[in-house]
């Protein structure tokens, strides 16, 4: 497809679904059913963000399609309050409902998040059902129409335009969403929180900012059903429904957006044609609809595994990156070289009875590169970890530039100054490499989540992009920018995680094992663009294996042996030390 | 609320803890080995218990024709996936286990059935009609998924679970069952009398943990379900099928599952769709226990059976409301213990 038709295949298609039902084509019949597709899509759409997206299964959207519902009926019928002005409350009612229930959610892990989701659907479900403001088991009836001047949107072509340009307007919204520094955060952390974390994103922040966006979609389309049904009753906000809309997510393809509006219509006229069709066929009305159901899902699932979005669209498009060059970020002021950084005094690290780093004490001025070596097992890594407050101390001090750094998080590290790479890499296949990257300018970027949904921040992210492919064309890969992160070799992953972490624009570069891997020009290339940054007054800790590698570059090493502290100074020293020289080669004797 | 009520409402909850317990057992069993969370867990116990009770009126159970239609459904998925390396060999072998062995079930069954030979052989035989449910299952629905997300087994498990509910009403139709006592005996200790049922009930549950545990521990097919649990990939390069330790745990499930249903069917009536609350029960637990630990799995079950019966007793109503959210707090208690900083996959 070429670019000029990706751009205006969406809006000109948008048009043709908004004036479909008035062409005469559809039948009322079908008009009826797309607009409970659209509904679904609604709820479907949240799900893509939370499960797909956000790798949180939620079998508790029902519920809150229920909250936008209610809310809704109780206002018009108690208050006789427009049902246009509901919209705003209904929405906010179910966005504090969902930042309740999602303070408690996010923060489950695993298996116990969809667990979760089942106990308050299955508690809110019953609460809908026993609560005589919300007419128990019967419901509330006679919920008025929206109306338009004086004329009612009861015909259900009007009202397919009112649901479908709900439909398509957060359709954008959440292409917008994702698209942007905040969705680059949120699609970082189904892979793990680590790397995100370690960039400054606040992991159950993002989370919980997911939670109550899918919640609001749900919401919504609990609003646009009061309006429809005209009715409300605590059937339609069960777990049952709710693993329905699961079903359409996961049947479109879990992740992409147009997938959860195939998904629901897949379902919803699988569903009604079954219903249709089958008591014809075998000729009495018993419950077969759902045996054939269950077993076409299966049958979905075994032919199409990623759903049935990407079978017809392929894989996801790369984000767009501005071919000007953007305003550069403004830069961190940097310390004078010379200047102690930071100061590591006494630290240890106890898991059990096992000392993994004991007592260990060294510094790191502005603008030096440091070797942190030693034999396998000798607490580098645990070390690593304790610079970056991934893991705590058990006692001693680290400060950097004089603020202690015990009890920090490491987004809070991030944030003064400190950038990493890991050891085994944490990037998300499934991201294109300049997204990677740009997680790393995350701190340099403020536009909140709701300026995202207007992409009112194109500038300071067009800006983020472009630093990002600065920095990866500083690495030597600025023509893989666009290639899927998961097609790289392990190499070439290396020196992505490098650009992500030069995209902080860090004081300190903490790198593990960044040769691991590299080629031997590749090696050159990397000694010669952490020269380039020691001059430029960045300072520098790397772990490694590769003593050529490490003895070339570091002005100063530090050999850790069984978490003690061997020696250090210069590498000249140091290869000299006998203490050395017996970790690394056993008893010379 | 005096004692003997207390007494009363804790042998209830042991009762149904035990139950609990196995299903939970199963569960985990199976998600350790295929990554699968089975949904329709609960559909072995309905369908046992309308065996058996189908069975104890002398009428041949209707569970035969779901095994044939199951088998039939097995050997066209088998072909179907395995077109292309399908030799003789292997051809005879699906066409033997997926329809030679229901055909004969057939047979025996419906010999037997009329003969109302009475408890053991009723047992006996219903295990025998719901067991092979578990492997033909897998392979119907499972097999050609193995290497999907968690997500996408899950959603399938509950395609199959909407199914199996579907076929179950469609076979056994409406009506609830009840089955006759496991055992007519009681016992007084002080003011609480034991029933013989509640007895059977604790005894057949330990004794098949006890045998699980032997099985793991000594079994070399037990070490290597426990191989697959532990590293799939690891297992497949020494040697062990996959395909078959799946196989293995379904059927496990099932047993476990057909048991639970022989067991708790006199106690309470079970309708075609009752499993999913049971099992729903069962995976409370089991995700307590952190979808791992055998012992913490078995404690949460009776946990449930607790909260569960002594809720009915004050507020019968909202009795379903409180055993699920009254985990909410354990599930936030478990999550904040383990690690926040893991990766999901």
């Amino acid at each position: 497809m070429s670019p000029a038709v990706r751009k205006w295949l969406p809006p000109l298609f948008a048009i043709a679904v908004l004036i479909a039902p008035f062409t005469g084509w559809m039948p009322a019949y079908w008009v009826t059913l797309f607009n409970y597709i659209g509904l679904s899509s609604l709820v479907a759409l949240g799900l893509v963000l939370l499960t797909g997206v956000g790798g949180m299964t939620s079998f508790g959207q029902a519920a809150f399609v229920g909250f936008g519902a209610y809310t809704s009926a109780v206002l018009t019928l108690d208050y006789a309050v427009s049902p246009w002005l509901t919209l705003p409350v209904s929405l906010l009612v179910t966005a504090l409902g969902a930042l309740l229930i999602g303070a408690v959610t996010v923060r489950l892990s695993g298996h116990y998040l969809p667990l979760g989701t089942i106990a308050w659907g299955i508690a809110l479900f019953y609460v809908f059902g026993n609560s005589s403001t919300l007419g128990a088991h019967d419901g509330l009836s006679g919920v008025p129409p929206l109306r338009v001047g004086t004329h009612a949107l009861i015909d259900p072509r009007e009202y397919f335009v009112v649901v479908w340009i709900a439909v398509i307007s957060m359709i954008v919204a959440t292409r917008n969403l994702l698209d942007s520094r905040i969705g680059r955060a949120i699609r970082a952390l189904r892979r793990g929180a680590v790397a995100a974390e370690s960039f400054g994103v606040n992991a159950p922040r993002a989370k919980l900012i997911v939670f109550v966006y899918s919640a609001v979609l749900a919401g919504l389309a609990g609003w646009l059903y009061a309006h429809f049904q005209r009715s409300v009753s605590p059937g339609a906000f069960g777990v049952n429904t709710g693993i329905e809309y699961l079903i359409m997510a996961v049947m479109g393809g879990a992740g992409r957006i147009y997938g959860a509006i195939l998904g629901a219509a897949a379902v919803t006229i699988l569903k009604d044609q079954l219903q249709n069709i089958l008591p014809w066929i075998i000729g009495s009305t018993g419950n077969y609809e759902t045996i054939v159901f269950g077993a076409i899902l299966v049958l979905v699932l075994e032919t199409a595994p990623n759903g049935l979005w990407p079978l017809i669209a392929g894989p996801s498009p790369p984000p767009k990156v501005p071919q000007r060059p953007q305003a550069p970020l403004p830069d961190r002021e940097k310390p004078a070289a010379g200047t102690p950084l930071l100061r590591v005094t006494a630290a240890r690290k106890a898991f059990g009875g096992l000392i993994a780093v004991n007592d260990v004490s060294f510094e790191i001025a502005a603008g030096e590169i440091l070797g942190l070596i030693g034999p396998n097992g000798a607490g580098k890594s645990t070390t690593f970890d304790l610079l970056t407050c991934v893991t705590p101390l058990t006692s001693g001090n680290i400060s950097f530039c004089g603020k202690a750094l015990a009890g920090e998080h490491p987004q809070d590290v991030a944030r003064l100054g400190i950038s990493r790479t890991f050891q085994h890499v944490h990037l998300a296949p499934d991201m294109s490499v300049i997204e990677n990257v740009a997680l790393g300018a995350h701190l340099r970027g403020s536009a909140g989540t709701l300026r995202a949904f207007a992409h009112l921040e194109r500038q300071e992210d067009a800006a983020l992009l472009s630093n990002a492919k600065r920095q990866l064309e500083r690495v030597g890969l600025g023509e893989q920018a666009m290639m899927l992160a998961g097609s790289l070799s392990l190499g070439q992953l290396r020196l992505v995680e490098i650009a992500r972490a030069l995209c902080l624009d860090p004081v300190l570069l903490l790198l593990d094992e960044p040769a691991a891997g590299l080629r031997v020009g590749e090696k050159k290339e990397l000694a010669r663009l952490l020269r380039e940054l020691r001059a430029e007054g960045m300072s520098v800790l790397l772990v490694e294996h590769d003593m050529d590698f490490v003895m070339s570059l570091a002005d100063r090493l530090v050999v850790l042996d069984f978490g003690q502290k061997i020696a250090q100074g210069a590498p000249t020293d140091v290869r000299a030390d006998p203490r050395v020289l017996e970790a690394y080669l056993g008893g010379v004797t | 609320m005096d004692s003997t009520i207390v007494l009363f409402l804790v042998q209830d909850a042991v009762i149904n803890g035990a139950i609990y317990a196995l299903i939970a057992i199963a569960l985990v069993l199976v998600f350790a080995v295929t990554r699968v969370i089975l949904v329709p867990q609960g559909e072995f116990v309905a369908f046992a218990g309308l065996t058996v009770a189908a069975l104890e009126a002398g009428r041949v159970p209707p569970t035969l024709w779901l095994l044939v239609a199951l088998g039939v459904l097995a050997a066209i998925s088998s072909i179907a996936w395995h077109w292309r390396e399908m030799e003789p060999r292997r051809f005879i072998g699906v066409v033997a286990s997926t329809i030679v062995v229901p055909l004969l079930l057939i047979l025996v069954t419906k010999f037997l059935a009329p003969l109302k030979l009475g408890l053991a052989a009723n047992t006996i035989l219903t295990l025998l009609l719901i067991v092979p449910m578990g492997p033909l299952l897998y392979r119907i629905a499972f097999e050609p998924l193995a290497e999907a997300s968690v997500l996408v087994l899950l959603i399938a498990s509950f395609g199959v679970h909407l199914s199996l509910v579907g076929l179950g009403l469609a076979f056994f139709g409406p009506e609830g069952v009840r089955t006759a006592a496991l055992s007519d005996a009681s016992y007084t200790a002080g003011a609480l009398i034991i029933t013989g049922q509640s007895v059977v009930v604790i005894a057949v549950t330990l004794v098949l943990l006890a045998a699980l545990a032997l099985f793991f521990g000594f079994t070399p097919t037990g070490k290597a379900l426990r191989a697959c649990a532990s590293n799939r990939l690891g297992a497949r390069l020494v040697g062990i099928p996959t395909s078959v330790a799946g196989q293995v745990a379904f059927a496990m499930a099932a047993l476990i599952g057909a048991v639970s249903g022989i067991l708790i069917t006199p106690i309470t009536a079970i309708y075609y769709d009752s499993g999913f609350l049971i099992g729903l029960k069962g995976f409370v637990a089991a995700i307590v226990g952190g979808l791992a630990s055998y012992t913490i799995t078995a404690l949460a079950a009776l946990g449930v059976g607790l909260v569960e019966s002594f809720s009915s007793f004050w507020w019968s109503t909202y009795k379903e409301v409180f055993v699920f959210t009254i985990i909410l707090p354990v599930l936030v208690w478990r999550s904040l213990r383990s690690s926040h900083l893991e990766d999901d996959e």
